[in-house]
């Protein structure tokens, strides 16, 4: 299980490619799902986004939702490496991946990690614009999403 | 003494990041109460609780959580990851 919390950037297929060729060994393992989260710039006039993050916690709260998925969906392994600072539109902001003997505890688990760093891993983003900058705020449906696990 | 530290739009309107508070507050809505007698700038931060998260020693918490041996008080809006 490993989890990053960096202000670099990540190479997603190197990362993925890693991931797989290190649980893939194991012969238990019969599916690797990966998810990439990209900077979306909806207005189309979004400069960069600021993602805060409060060190210590980030890390301790993610490590408790990936130990979690672990167990519920019995995974080989699972990654998850989030950014903070400055990102650009199109550029990546984090991304999970697990490995499973199914596919289908791999797609739930990776849509629980998923659930759970939107609205339990204590990040903020703040976009800018040329009419100035805004935090996003946080949406409903997030928080929703979580009573389904 | 415990520290306490805001986050994102919390932090911007109070103008800091952190800071050590002397504080005989039993629960975090004590604590809020004082804060918010302080200064304006505390008043706005904390205006509306329930738009806001609290954190005791990196744990999600809430308001009426007690702050006896807490060493560590985190207020933030909610959190807005992946």
């Amino acid at each position: 299980m490993s989890v990053r919390i960096q202000a670099r950037p990540f190479d997603y297929g190197a990362e993925c490619e890693g991931f797989a060729r290190g649980t893939c060994g194991g012969r238990g393992v019969g599916a690797v799902v990966s998810f990439l989260g990209v900077v979306r710039d909806d207005s189309g006039r979004m400069a960069r986004m600021e993602i805060e993050h409060y060190p210590g916690m980030t890390e301790r709260a993610i490590a408790a939702i990936a130990e979690e998925a672990r167990a519920r969906w019995s995974l080989a392994d699972v990654l998850v490496i989030h950014r903070h600072g400055a990102l650009f539109p199109g550029e990546a902001i984090m991304m999970v991946a697990t490995a499973a003997r199914h596919r289908t505890a791999a797609f739930e688990a990776a849509e629980f990690l998923m659930d759970y760093l939107k609205s339990r891993a204590p990040f903020w983003k703040k976009e800018f614009g040329p009419d100035g900058a805004g935090w996003v705020a946080a949406k409903d449906e997030d928080e929703d999403a979580l009573a389904r696990w | 003494m415990i520290d306490v530290l805001y986050f994102a739009w919390v932090r911007e309107r109070i103008g800091l990041p952190r800071e050590k508070v002397e504080t005989g507050a039993a629960t975090v809505a004590d604590l809020v109460e004082e804060l918010k007698a302080r200064e304006d700038r505390y008043a706005a931060a904390f205006a509306d609780t329930r738009s806001l998260r609290v954190a005791l020693d990196q744990e999600l918490s809430d308001f009426s959580a007690p702050l006896a041996g807490v060493r560590e008080v985190a207020f933030f809006p909610p959190m807005t990851g992946g």
